[in-house]
Parts: structure tokens; sequence; C-alpha cells
């Protein structure tokens, strides 16, 4: 059993307004050193894969098909073994 | 008589299934039909309509979950086939996901939920959605949307407008959409999305008809 943590997040190239909202609400609270914020997707996933590698393909395909839209969105994701 | 046979397509979520229904319908006399998402086939259908609404609630992103339902299978052979197809806000996320037209909608700059009318201005009268309309016409037309920002890259922006797929565009942008584009076709010309509701401006006793024009248009030209 391998879990897979994923992180969506917009492309770079695309304006994040979300994050741009939260990142002036975290300026009124005084934090003038966080220079950028960007709001993003997690999801987690529980593979029955036999080897990380079996799992890190069935999470690269998930996340092509349907779980990150190219367009628009970045992912990148960490695997660890175990269901914890 | 129109020989237009409409199918539209109801996913868990759709709620603008039942004003197309009424347009194509009982405005256009036009044989129309629902076509449940769980079906395999969209039949004898020779327009089919992919309608507003939230699809699976708007699960991970709009359209994402409603295009691999079993019925969307066949709506890409369908449209593989040069069928025609029609999607209107929800419908034109979903075309997106499918990959069915370039882009994607994003969440509207202002963050907002944008319910209003706006004016839209016809910038490609030549297709069978927009024949009805002048060129650079002007007409007003509802939107209701939260993701409606159309995004696409600088390379997709070009080839759509070398090859005149963007057919309107708004007069005065509500949602942060690239270039003001508020609906396109794909290059083939028999599938277009748009974010504006036509369907919810075709009965004279809502006070605007502009809309009407462009499914009478499409029902016009099933011959």
């Amino acid at each position: 059993m391998y879990k897979v943590k994923i992180l969506v997040t917009l492309r770079k190239t695309i304006l994040d307004p979300q994050g741009k909202a939260v990142e002036s609400s975290l300026k009124s609270l005084g934090y003038d050193k966080i220079t950028d914020t960007r709001i993003g997707k997690y999801v987690e996933l529980l593979i029955n894969a036999d080897s990380r590698k079996e799992a890190a393909e069935i999470a690269e395909n998930a996340c092509r098909k349907l779980l990150a839209n190219p367009v628009m969105e970045d992912y990148t994701y960490e695997i660890t073994k175990g269901d914890n | 008589m129109t020989k237009a046979k409409v199918g539209i397509v109801v996913f868990p979520g759709s709620n603008c299934d039942h004003d197309a229904y009424f347009a194509f319908k009982e405005l256009l006399g036009a044989d129309t039909k629902f076509l449940w998402h769980k079906e395999g086939s969209v039949g004898d259908r020779n327009i089919i309509v992919l309608p507003g609404g939230f699809s699976y609630g708007d699960y991970l992103r709009c359209g994402a979950i409603a295009r691999f339902s079993n019925i969307m299978q066949d709506v890409i052979r369908f449209a593989n086939n040069g069928g025609i197809v029609i999607g209107i806000c929800n419908g034109f996320q979903v075309l997106c996901e499918l990959e069915l037209l370039p882009g994607a909608l994003l969440r509207n700059e202002n963050l907002k939920f944008i319910c209003k009318t706006v004016t839209l201005k016809v910038e490609n009268n030549k297709s069978i959605f927009t024949y009805k309309y002048g060129i650079k016409e002007e007409f007003d037309i509802p939107i209701a949307h939260g993701e409606g920002n159309y995004y696409c890259d600088d390379e997709t922006l070009t080839e759509l407008t070398a090859n005149n797929q963007i057919l309107f565009t708004y007069r005065d942008n509500p949602n942060g959409s690239r270039n003001n584009i508020a609906g396109i076709q794909n290059v083939r010309r028999n599938v277009m999305g748009m974010m504006p509701h036509p369907e919810r401006a075709a009965d004279v006793k809502l006070g605007n008809t502009d809309g009407f024009r462009l499914l009478q248009g499409l029902a016009e030209s099933i011959i």
C-alpha cells in the first residue's frame, strides 16, 4: 500500500485572484515578508500497488487524466509506503 | 417544420436543461429529448446540447467529472463525425475539459458569482451558430457563472483568431476572459461553447429574445 499526496496549483503563468486576495489579507495582518500566495488543491490517494514505481505510474496517469487540467494547472506529488 | 432532433444531456446537477428543452421544444417546435448521462448513445439526435448548471456539484473542477460520464463518450464520437454540439455555461466548461474546444474556464477574476445581463458582440457571423446575427452586432444576454473566465495560452489565442473561431466577445468584460472571449467554436465548426445563456433570452415573456436567433439558426441548419 502506498499513500500519494498530490498538490494541484494554478500554473505559474496564470493569475491566481484567490491567492492575491488572501495575500492582501495576510499583508493587512502585518506579514509583510510574504511575497507570493497561491491557492491550490490537495488530493490524497491510497494505492494498492506492488511497488513504488507502479504507484507512481497510477498517480501520474490519474493526475493527467482527471485530477489536474494541464491547460491551467500544475501538479506535484509525493509517495510514501504504508497507509498513514 | 424543423428537422432538428435535439438531445439535451442531463447530468446530476444540470439546472438549465429544462430551459433549453422549453426553447427547442416549445418555442421552435423541434423534436427534443433529454439524454440522461448514463445512457450509452445519443441515438438519432442531430443536435446535442450540454446545458448549464453544476454537473457533479462542480467537484474537482467545473465539468471535469461530467466529461467522463457514459454519454459523453458517444458525444465525442458524434462530434468527431461532424455532429453539432453546443455547450452553454457548464456545457462550455465540459467541452473544454473534453478538449473538444481549446482552453479552460477559470474562476472569475473578481472571485464573485456573476448573474446579470451583459452585452455581447458578434465577432464571426459565418457559422451555423451565428449566421442569424449581423457582423459586429451587439445584443443583450444573461450570464450566471462563477467560473467563466476564459483562458488559453498565447499560441492558442493566435490560432483561435487566425481560424475565426471566436464567435462572441463581451463588450464590457465581466469575468476577466482573455480578449473578452464569451464564445468559441472548434476548427471544424461543428462544436461551440459559450458562457452566456441564449435559452434564457428566447421567450417574449422573459423580456429579451436576443438569444432566440442562435437556437433558431441551429435548428434551421438541419435540412
